[in-house]
Parts: structure tokens; C-alpha cells; sequence
């Protein structure tokens, strides 16, 4: 299997997780892996991603443009920002709750994601789902990167067994919180059936 | 073990395996990360420390070598200007026990000041430096790194990139390992005394020397040659020479040539893997590092030879480089078509600067400086940390930055040349032991007007939270004795130091009064932790007294304001109940609540 996947949001979403998830689960299959983060000022709030690449055919770190089989964003103008990425034929899992920067705030700018969301739906393979929404229902948008792990893995695009992503989840996550992260991960499973379907 | 770990991972297994018994470095994007691995696997018979500085760092490493210990010191690219007086010295002198120097570059740049080039520092120490292309070869070429500084008793550089340091793979180290602490130092004045008649001396063995070193590395198995004999070929370096051999996948008929040794320059594989090449396109990151040596090279030795690169304008100068641009330099460089995917026009996309956190003291310690202040000409010398972000509007706080330590002295040259204006150093824990107190005593010796405000969260927040000596532990996991910041400012012999918590706004706006209207040297030590270090449980919310004015956001640009439905809204997943805004707000409808 060769397989590239970009995850992209804001600093403090918690995209790292996910892509420590995926790497892992992909090496337990026994693929060879490589992956890179955002790491140093951008933490602060600006744009994120992490590149997993899996297979013999990566050599460096960073995905090609044109090549990611699937991207997994948690800010749906950060997909946007990164759609030069999504090879053709790909698959974007899409979290409509939009991040305001907060020089939006400052100059009124109206950004509140629908424009990004309109054109994702017009222009892309895509599974737009309300992350922080179905996480509120859980209790706290702090699993979003489970719930959009979930969907990935429901959309089929991930090729990676369900027990061998959930066993890498249970791994990672404090031990208080296995039980609401494995809800979290079956809801988005369900929601990326679905919209196979 | 078998271990997925980034690249700076894979340079502390490699650097334990090859039986490194001292580690010593100063935090910074992108090296912070070998340090702390190693403090996290076994350790046993090592000492690490965080030191103060890059300078020290390289010392206290340099004596322990001089001893017979394998040591190494790790750092950013900046932070090797830090340390270049003790290393173009220790460059003359030697070492006894293998002593690699990590100084991690970043091309882009991105988190740093400058894109400047450790292959050159390495030219100009005269002393050979490794250029690893992945993780895995990173682990491996640490070890080399140390056998080569031993066996020719020289220090050597290891320059590492972003993209390699961050970058993941899985390692398979041993877990065994066995530090090296050499067999004690031997006194030998003529040896580690540096003198004119010793670098004399040892400038001609060093020259020698790196023509040896030359030869060797021509048969260096990280220095490569793939898919010859060709006309035309391309030479890499670092991570581009991945993006190349991705780029090539699918083409044949030109050589990739490889060189993980940049500095001596293997002479004779060149010339070998040159024979019969008549074009050649150097893709590299910074500086054009390779294509000048290969110019040089080619002179020498009267090669017929073209060499495209940024000289030429075929790659660019400046930024990183990517599959993407190495595609398309190649696609006119061997005549490919290339075709660009076309996506449908996007709409435009907010622009994310990074931010000072929500509820960070930092943005307190800058407004009650801005409000205290407003009207009056100013000065505000920002420095290196996460406090450099205090630039951001609506703050705008931060009027120069240059480099560690710069924001004491500068706002020093501000009250030499205009003795109206007020000049204020802002400098944060870390960077105040790192280079701030040598500024402090020149300000003080030179009489200087100026408000220094320390930014005291207690850790060193921007690199990932590393102790300092202000901090009570070192990386030896032991408690200290605090080094007080204010007792060293009392020392230095500062008439008026008042400490503050900076999201006490009244209190704070008071001592900025009092320290301004006072001549000399004053200090502000703004002291409240982080809000990573100390997760705080409170949170703030608006209360129907609001009038939706947006003052608070206005004013503060706290990321966890922010305007839902037309109406000003608290983020409680961001919010610290900091309760800046609420001091901000004309109709106290910013209320505090306890969570959890
Ligand atoms: S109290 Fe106000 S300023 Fe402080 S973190 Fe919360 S919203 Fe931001
Ligand atoms: S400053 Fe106070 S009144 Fe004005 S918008 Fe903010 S909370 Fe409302």
C-alpha cells in the first residue's frame, strides 16, 4: 500500500495526535512510514499540518502537491488552504466548525466558514461533518481528532483495520478518557459510512 | 527496540549509541527536541543539561572532551553565532574525546531569524560536517559524526534541517549503550593552552589534515551516485536530494549524485562521478553552498563543465524547497512535460498569524505598558520568545527585535540618542539568563534611562517548556536553588525593582508609572506562569450587562473573545479566566465563574 495523508488545522486542535494514530496503526500493519509536523511559532494559533506518508514510495517527509489520497481537516478554510494537496480522486473529511482568527475579530471581517463549506461541497470529494458539534455531545470538543480519525475510517479511504486503530487510540489517550474517545471514534465511523452509502 | 520516533529522536539514539556521556545545548526551533529525548529513554552515566547559553553549552562540553568524554552540544543555526568564539577556537585546539556540535538550520525560515548556512560556518571553522537527508540516516551518520571527530581529534558539525529534525521514521536502536568518559584529563599546556605560535602551528596540520579528510570522505557511503552514466546529472544535499530521487522516480537517463559531506569536499568521488557529465543542477537549501564548491572545483581542475543552481536563477534563493519545486526545476532542466493540476479558483482564506495564547500573562504585562504609556513617546524593544508576538495587533508592542539579548542594549542606544523619549526592554526568564544580564550591567555601567520589564512565566514557553535556572530544576531532573532574577538585578545594583502580577492591571499600570518617571535603570518584573505550565481552572463569561461595544476584543485581541451571531462570546475551551477583559470592560459584564 502507498498511501499519503494530509491533517490539517489550526494550532491547538490537536491534529498531532491524529497523525501519531495513523502512523502507528499503519507500522503495526507493517508498512514503512514517514511523517512531519508543524512544530515551533505556528503552534500559536496559525495553520497546522501533518504529513503521513505510508509506503515505499515516499522518500521525503512532505506529501507532494497533487498526491494526498486523503485529507483530514479540522477547520474547513484549512482544507481549503491545503486542497493544492488532494491528488484527483481523493477524499477530504471536512470539520465545518470554522475558527474566527482573531484578526477577523479585530477588523469585523465576516469569516465564519460558510464560503469555505459551499466551496468544498461545489468543488470536492468531501464528508463535511459538525465535529465540534457531535463532541459537545460527548462532553468536549477535546476528542474532535478521534471523531474525524472515525469518519476517515468509515469513509474506507484509511485501508487500516478498525481494532488496530482503536488499539493505537487506546494507547495514546489518558486512560479517563479511553471509553469517550472509543465513542467518540464509533460515531465517526458511523458518520464516514454513511456518506459512503 | 523498534521506535517511531522525529528525526531529533533518532540524533539522540544515534548520539547514546555512539557513547556520548555529556550533552549540553540552549533550546531552540528545531533542536530543542534532542535533548529531551535522550532525558526521556535511560540515561545512566550521562549528564545533560540545559545550559544557559549556546557559548556555555560548548565550553562545559569542550573540557569534558578535553578529559576523553564523548559529548555533544545541540542547538539552532542562530544559536552557533552564540557559540562561535569558544568553536572557531576549539577548532585550533582540538579535542581528545569525539565532540560533535548539532546546529539544526531552517530553511523557510520557519521559526527562526535567519536562513543562514552551518555548511559554512563548517568551511569557515575548517571543520567537517555531516548533512543527514532522513531520520534513519540521521541516526546513523551522529555515530560516524563521532568516530570521524575522534579519530582526527577535531570537533565536527552535525547540521541537521527542519524538515529532517521533524520529520518522523521508526529507528531500531539497541537498548543497550554505554557512555564514554575517557580516561581523565592530561595536563598539557602546549596542547589546550591556545597561543599565536599553537594556531600557527595547528592551522598548517589542519589544512593537511582536511585533505585527508577529503579523500576519505570520497568513499563515504552516505556521499552517492545513482543512475549514471549520463550527461547530464543533478547534485543534492540534505532533504532535497530526497525530494530529487522522488522527483526522479519514474525518469531515467541523469545521474543523482549526493554529497552528505559538504565540507571537506570529497574531490576525487566528484571528479570520479563527474566524468563525462557535461551539465549538472545543484539543488540545495540557504546558500548555494555545493555549486560554489563544484565551481571551484571545475576551475581546478579545468572541468568543461555547466552548473545551473541559484547562481543562475534556476533554484531559488531564498525558502524551502519541496517535490514540487525540485518537479518543476527538473521538468525544464531534462525537458518534461510538466502538467500542473488546476484547482477551481479558491475563495480568499483568513489569514492565521500565530497569537499570544488566550489568558498568556504576556498580553497583560504589554497592555498595561501600552495604556500606561499612551500618549507618550515610546520605545519598546521586544526579544526572542514567545513575547515576540506581543508585535501583533492590536498590542503592537513590539517596535524592534534582532536577536537574543538585543532588547536590553537596544533600548539602551534609544535613551543615548533621544533623552524625551521612554525606552522599555521587554525580555522573557529564559532569555534574561541566556544573554539579558551582560546588557543589564552595560546599561547600568553606561548610564543608561530605560525600563527593563522581565516577562517572567517560569519556563521557556516557545521551545516546549525547557527548565531554566530561574525554574528550581535542571535537566538532570534535580531540584536547584532558584536563581533569582529580581536578587540579580538588586546585585547588578538596579535602585528600583518592583515585582508585579500582570493581570492585576491597576497594580501593574503603577509600577510602569513609577519605573518611567524615574531616571536610570529601573525594573519591572511582571511574574505569572504560563498558562500551559499551570492549567488554570477558571473561566470568564459575558453577562447581559454587555452593550457589545467589542472594547475587550479590541483592546486585547484575547483569542478567546470572539464575536458569534453578531455578539461578543467567550470561547470557555480557550478562555484561562485571565480577567484582563474584564478590567477592560466599561460595564463590568465580564463575570468569573469556577469550572471543574
Ligand atoms: S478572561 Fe478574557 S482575556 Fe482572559 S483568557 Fe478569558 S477571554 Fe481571554
Ligand atoms: S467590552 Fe464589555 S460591554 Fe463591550 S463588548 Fe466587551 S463585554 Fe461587552
Amino acid at each position: 500500500m502507498n498511501k499519503d495523508i494530509l491533517i490539517c488545522g489550526v494550532g491547538g486542535q490537536g491534529t498531532v495526535l491524529s497523525s501519531r494514530i495513523i502512523a502507528a496503526a499503519a507500522m503495526e500493519q507493517g508498512y514503512p512510514v514517514k511523517s512531519a509536523e508543524t512544530i515551533g511559532m505556528a503552534q500559536r494559533g496559525g495553520p497546522v499540518t501533518s504529513h503521513v506518508r505510508i509506503g515505499e514510495n515516499a522518500f521525503s517527509p512532505l506529501i507532494p502537491k497533487g498526491k494526498a489520497d486523503l485529507i483530514i481537516g479540522f477547520e474547513p478554510a484549512e482544507v481549503v488552504r491545503n486542497l493544492d494537496y488532494l491528488a484527483t480522486g481523493g477524499l477530504a473529511v471536512v470539520n465545518t466548525a470554522a475558527i474566527r482568527p482573531t484578526t477577523a475579530s479585530l477588523s469585523g471581517d465576516g469569516y465564519d466558514g460558510s464560503e469555505m463549506r459551499a466551496y468544498l461541497q461545489e468543488h470536492v470529494n468531501c464528508i463535511l461533518a459538525d465535529g465540534n458539534k457531535e463532541c459537545e455531545q460527548l462532553g468536549s470538543v477535546k476528542f474532535l481528532n478521534i471523531l474525524l480519525l472515525g469518519i476517515a475510517q468509515g469513509s474506507g479511504k484509511l485501508e487500516i483495520p478498525g481494532e488496530v486503530m482503536i488499539k493505537e487510540i487506546e494507547k495514546r489517550v489518558p486512560e479517563k478518557f479511553r471509553e469517550v474517545n472509543i465513542l467518540a471514534f464509533n460515531r465517526g465511523c458511523e458518520i464516514g459510512e454513511q456518506s459512503k452509502a | 527496540m523498534k521506535e517511531y520516533v522525529m528525526g531529533n529522536g533518532a540524533i539522540a539514539l544515534g548520539a547514546r549509541q555512539a557513547g556520548v556521556s555529556v550533552v549540553c545545548g540552549y533550546p531552540g526551533t528545531p533542536s530543542s527536541e534532542i535533548i529531551e529525548t535522550i532525558a526521556k529513554y535511560p540515561h545512566e552515566g550521562m549528564h545533560l543539561e540545559w545550559s544557559v547559553n549556546e557559548k556555555a553549552a560548548l565550553e562545559v562540553a569542550a573540557a569534558t572532551s578535553y578529559a576523553g568524554a564523548r559529548a555533544m552540544v545541540t542547538m539552532k543555526q542562530v544559536g552557533l553565532n552564540v557559540a562561535s568564539d569558544p568553536l572557531m577556537s576549539l577548532a585550533y585546539v582540538g579535542v581528545e574525546g569525539g565532540f560533535v556540535v548539532v546546529s539544526a538550520d531552517d530553511p523557510g525560515p520557519i521559526s527562526s531569524q535567519t536562513e543562514q548556512d552551518t555548511r559554512r560556518f563548517a568551511e569557515f571553522a575548517r571543520i567537517p560536517v555531516f548533512d543527514p537527508a532522513t531520520p534513519q540516516e540521521a541516526y546513523e551518520m551522529i555515530q560516524d559524526a563521532f568516530a570521524y571527530s575522534e579519530k582526527y581529534k577535531t570537533p565536527v558539525i552535525f547540521r541537521p534541517t527542519t524538515r529532517v529534525c521533524h520529520g518522523y521514521a521508526s529507528i531500531s536502536a539497541p537498548d543497550t549503550f554505554a557512555p564514554v568518559r575517557g580516561k581523565g584529563f592530561e595536563k598539557d599546556a602546549g596542547r589546550f593552552v591556545i597561543f599565536p605560535r599553537l594556531s600557527y602551528k595547528n592551522h598548517g596540520l589542519i589544512e593537511e589534515r582536511n585533505v585527508k579528510i577529503g579523500e576519505e570522505f570520497s568513499s563515504y557511503r552516505f556521499n552517492t551516485a545513482e543512475g549514471g552514466p549520463a550527461k547530464k546529472a543533478v547534485l543534492a544535499s540534505g532533504v532535497s536530494y530526497m525530494y530529487a530521487k522522488e522527483a526522479l522516480l519514474d525518469h531515467s537517463g541523469v545521474k543523482l549524485i549526493r554529497i552528505a559531506t559538504a565540507y571537506p569536499l570529497p574531490e576525487s568521488f566528484l571528479l570520479r562521478e563527474l566524468a563525462g557529465v557535461e551539465e549538472v543542477m545543484c539543488l540545495e537549501e540557504l546558500s548555494p553552498y555545493l555549486e560554489e564548491q563544484l565551481l571551484k572545483l571545475a576551475g581546478k581542475h579545468h572541468l568543461s563543465l555547466k552548473v545551473w543552481g541559484k547562481l543562475t536563477g534556476h533554484v531559488p534563493a531564498m525558502g524551502e524547497n519541496s517535490t514540487e519545486i525540485v518537479q518543476k526545476i527538473l521538468a525544464s532542466y531534462l525537458g518534461w512535460d510538466s502538467q500542473a493540476q488546476e484547482n477551481a479558483k479558491i475563495p480568499p482564506l483568513p489569514a492565521r498569524p500565530p497569537v499570544l495564547c488566550a489568558g498568556c500573562p504576556h498580553r497583560a504585562s504589554f497592555y498595561a505598558v501600552k495604556k500606561a504609556m499612551a500618549g507618550k513617546k515610546t520605545y519598546y524593544c521586544g526579544d526572542i520568545g514567545c513575547y515576540t508576538l506581543g508585535n501583533a495587533m492590536p498590542l503592537d508592542m513590539v517596535d524592534t527585535c534582532l536577536c537574543m539579548g538585543a532588547g536590553v542594549t537596544m533600548a539602551q542606544g534609544f535613551s543615548h540618542i533621544d533623552s524625551e523619549g521612554k525606552a522599555f526592554a521587554f525580555i522573557g526568564d529564559s532569555t534574561f539568563f541566556a544573554s539579558g544580564i551582560t546588557g543589564v550591567v552595560n546599561a547600568v555601567f553606561n548610564e543608561a534611562d530605560l525600563t527593563i520589564c522581565v516577562l517572567d512565566n517560569s519556563t521557556t514557553a516557545m521551545t516546549g517548556h525547557q527548565p531554566h535556572p530561574g525554574t528550581g530544576r535542571n535537566m538532570m531532573g534535580h531540584q536547584t536553588q532558584k536563581v533569582s532574577i529580581e536578587k540579580v538585578l538588586e546585585g547588578i545594583g538596579i535602585q528600583k525593582i518592583i515585582t508585579t502580577d500582570p493581570l492585576d492591571l491597576a497594580a501593574s499600570m503603577d509600577a510602569v508609572r513609577e519605573c518611567a518617571d524615574l531616571p536610570g535603570v529601573k525594573a519591572i518584573i511582571f511574574k505569572s506562569p504560563c498558562i500551559a505550565i499551570e492549567k488554570s481552572k477558571k473561566k470568564c463569561h459575558i453577562t447581559d450587562d454587555c452593550i457589545n461595544c467589542k472594547l475587550c476584543i479590541k483592546e486585547t485581541g484575547c483569542p478567546a473573545l470572539t464575536i458569534a451571531e453578531g455578539k461578543v462570546t467567550i470561547d470557555a475551551s480557550l478562555c484561562t479566566g485571565c480577567g484582563l477583559c474584564s478590567q477592560v470592560c466599561p460595564k463590568a459584564a465580564i463575570g468569573g465563574e469556577s469550572h471543574e
